[in-house]
């Protein structure tokens, strides 16, 4: 059977969340790889829930939140910028690949960009392969 | 132990027709604290909700989890339903099967039951740590504030007032009336601004139930929805205004000249000064940076004493001040005074101004004959410098050619790219209004495209090109100052495909609408956002046009984006309904999903508080008196905090908990998502 990766994603209510609903008015088509946990703000997202779907081997986590001057909350999203891209560096350290961590920021008028971002960063995962992790286990159990 | 019921909505064949439906209920039905798990053709439906509020009634769940469509469109309808049934709404949670499942897979029906199956879980996993919630409320107090009394401003206090409730109307000139107050005629009724404005500025000023505070400035505001406490600075106008009748004589005497920024500085106006003849309220102020300080006089000093005669030397307008509302002895404080008020909303109108000329060097600016449309509306009104007489600045002669430039500074990516609305129009009223007056003068109007979208509107301009005005399409490139205060003006024809030189005498530029630069430090104090064009943001385009990010603070005319006068009053009147809404409901909710601190595991770090987008976390000392040590911890003020969970991602000892999304609910989703 041919690699189908899991994404966890984190999306603020507002935008990023919106735009997967209109994705789904519009009927736009995309693999079924990502699941959605909402969250009232990017800036809700505590790096650890990153480490821990990596952890818990999810082969790419997706945060999703509003661009830079619409957030809800003023500015939340930067904060969100300024952790995801210290905790991109950390992963990284840690021996995950960074791109199985990507930070988007999709409006709720973008239901197109995010059947496109997410089928992009489906294709990326099957590139990069299940995460490491899962392998490992996979080879204990045999 | 929870007790979870699980419904998956068929939503006809909407879900049904790709997801397999009994197979995500039989997976549901594993999941651990799940008691029961039904399906329905449409759980929205009245036998959908029914049948959950049968389980509920019945004392066989205690947690719900809907897999259905989106939890923003329906989350509201089950919540409301299982309240009905007796549970607290916030024991609740739905799985997105439809919007983000059964919609945008439907080439893989295997894939979206899987992943339904999932988000299920999730969202069973999420229920089975969910806590009850209260909503709380808090009382509102009974008064409003209106920021800028434009004509917007001064709609929006009218209509509070009228509506009953006391009305703060702040203003920093001396006289509210707004820039309406500059304009001779109004599009495209042609009727006399002051005539339609004066009499709304008196009522507003006499109004029983507003309080005008002219020549003032909102200091600090603090607070939230209902309770903001408003610090308003009173600036020092060194004169006495419950003494000063507004006769004038003082500014009679003054000697000091300073550009009449009202007339657009074409004229000069005194130190001591009344705003315009029609002033609100009518009072007199000294500009102490132009003030001269005659006879030695600087304020809060006792004057000399003339030897011969014995009497005290005063300053001329001192002297010329029958009513004793000038005493310079007295040390006012230049700061002014602080006035603090208590309202329950805010409405911001704080207008526009227009473009310098100075900033369009390709304009020639250095012309006097090159005039913004505004100093044109001084100079052709009643009570401009000229008294009304078209005369060229730089000779005091009649035009006889003269041209008009849109889209100065607008539709520009070097300077402004949005349209500012509303200068087709005035420019057409000025040209009409001046070839009925003078129809020999040639008027040459140069436009990208003319827009007059409104009512009336149009056939205003069609009416302007039968009266024999010349209308051209396609931009000026520049100007060029000729000998003899002439200017020659390069543009081009795109109808008639060539360029065009000729000879003016006068060059009116439609500068750009943008905010005032005070707009930036008021923005900051309220928590207003600014939008891609650097007006002040609204809520939504669309459905939220008045009301902003911060709950209770509203805002209306051209401070939220060009519009002319018609769109400013309606936008204002709808920000004042908007704004008595909580006045007159008389207490707001404070929604559940908030952040909040536990004192016990809070170490008083600090990390939280410059985090808070809305300065609701403060830090401060309690004394543990069986311990006696003083002990700093982070206070969260409920009614200011918006829930987005900045802070709690952000607490290192996990002593901050948002309540709708605590950590071990999103661990959860995590655990299940990842299983």
């Amino acid at each position: 059977m041919s690699f189908s990766p899991n994404i966890v994603g984190f999306a603020c209510q507002w935008c990023t969340y919106a735009g997967a609903d209109l994705a789904g008015n519009l009927r736009c088509k995309y693999p079924p790889t990502v699941k959605l946990i909402k969250v009232p703000c990017s800036g809700r997202v505590k790096p650890e829930y990153v480490l821990q779907a990596l952890a818990q081997g999810a082969d790419g986590v997706l945060v999703g939140g509003c661009h830079f001057g619409d957030c809800h909350y003023k500015d939340g999203n930067y904060k969100t910028k300024h952790r995801m891209d210290l905790l991109t560096k950390l992963i990284a350290d840690m021996g995950f690949d960074p791109r199985r961590l990507r930070l988007e920021w999709i409006s709720g008028a973008e239901g197109q960009k995010f059947a496109k971002v997410i089928t992009e960063f489906t294709e990326e995962l099957i590139a990069l392969g299940p995460n490491p992790l899962k392998k490992e286990e996979e080879l204990i159990n045999e | 132990m929870a007790k979870v019921g699980v419904y998956v909505c068929h939503c006809g064949s909407n879900i049904a027709g790709v997801i397999d439906v009994s197979a995500v209920r039989d997976f549901a039905e594993s999941l651990p604290d799940v008691v029961i798990a039904r399906k329905d053709l449409f759980m929205c439906s009245d036998s959908g909700q029914e049948m959950v509020k049968q389980d509920v009634r019945d004392g066989l769940v205690d947690r719900v989890v809907v897999a259905a469509c989106t939890p923003r469109t329906h989350e509201p309808i089950f919540r409301a339903a299982i309240e009905k049934a007796g549970l607290n709404k916030y024991l609740f949670e739905m799985a997105n099967i439809r919007d983000q499942a059964s919609w945008v897979h439907g080439n893989d029906h295997e894939g979206a039951t899987e992943k339904a199956k999932l988000v299920v879980a999730s969202a069973v996993g999420k229920a089975r740590h969910l806590q009850p919630l209260h909503d709380k409320f808090v009382d509102v107090t009974n008064a409003a504030l209106v920021i800028g009394a434009g004509i917007g401003g001064i709609s929006a206090a009218l209509e509070l007032a009228n509506m009953g409730h006391k009305t703060y109307l702040v203003e920093k000139e001396p006289s509210i009336g707004g820039i309406m107050a500059q304009l001779d005629k109004t599009f495209p009724t042609n009727d006399c601004s002051a005539c339609i404005l004066t009499p709304m500025m008196v009522q507003a000023f006499n109004h029983p139930n507003i309080e005008t505070l002219a020549y003032s400035e909102v200091a600090d505001v603090d607070g939230y929805i209902g309770n903001f406490n408003v610090k308003v600075r009173q600036k020092q106008t060194y004169i006495d205004w419950k003494k000063c009748t507004g006769c004038g004589d003082c500014a009679d005497k003054c000697p000091s000249k300073t550009p009449d920024l009202f007339n657009g500085s074409l004229s000069d106006r005194r130190a001591a000064y009344i705003m315009f003849p029609q002033a609100v309220p009518k009072k007199a102020v000294v500009d102490i940076e132009h003030c001269l300080n005659c006879a030695g006089r600087t304020i809060g000093t006792q004057p000399k004493i003339n030897e011969k005669t014995g009497k005290a030397i005063l300053a001329p307008c001192e002297r010329a001040c029958r009513a004793g509302a000038i005493d310079r002895s007295l040390p006012l404080d230049p700061g002014g005074t602080i006035k603090e008020i208590k309202v329950g909303s805010i409405v911001v109108t704080t207008g526009y101004q227009v473009m310098d000329k100075g900033w369009f060097k390709e304009m020639a600016p250095a012309s006097p004959n090159v005039i913004t449309a505004l100093q044109l509306e001084r100079l052709i009104s009643a009570t401009g410098p000229t008294g009304g007489k078209l005369l060229r600045p730089s000779d005091n002669e009649k035009p006889h050619t003269m041209t008009f430039v849109s889209c100065v500074g607008s539709r520009d990516v070097n300077f402004h790219t949005h349209c500012s609305r509303f200068c087709c129009m005035y420019m057409i009223k000025q040209a009409r209004l001046l070839k009925e007056k003078y129809p020999d003068l040639v008027i040459n109007m140069h436009f990208i495209d003319v827009r007059s979208a409104g009512k009336g509107y149009d056939e205003y301009y069609t009416g302007a090109r039968e009266m024999g005005i010349n209308f051209f399409k396609g931009k000026v490139g520049g100007l060029e100052i000729l000998p003899g205060d002439q200017l020659r003006v390069l543009a081009y024809d795109m109808e008639a495909g060539q360029s065009i030189e000729y000879s003016s005498d006068l060059v009116i530029l439609a500068t750009a609408v943008e905010l005032p630069p005070d707009a930036t430090a008021l923005a900051q104090k309220l928590g207003l956002q600014f939008c891609g064009n650097d007006f002040f943001r609204e809520l939504h385009p669309k459905l939220g046009p008045v009301e902003t990010a911060v709950a209770g603070l509203f805002i209306a005319g051209c401070c939220q984006g060009p519009k002319d006068i018609p769109d400013t009053v309606s936008q204002a009147k709808g920000a004042a309904a908007a704004a008595a809404v909580p006045l007159a409901q008389g207490r707001v909710k404070i929604e559940a999903t908030i952040s909040e601190i536990d004192s016990q595991k809070c170490s008083g770090c600090g990390i939280c508080e410059p985090l808070c987008p809305y300065h609701a976390i403060s830090m401060r000392d309690y004394t543990d008196r069986a311990r006696g040590v003083i002990e700093r911890h982070a206070v969260i003020e409920m009614s200011s905090c918006k829930g987005c969970g900045v802070c709690t991602s952000a607490c290192p000892s996990a002593a901050i908990k948002l309540h709708g999304y605590e950590d071990e609910q999103i661990y959860a989703q995590i655990a299940a998502l990842t299983a």
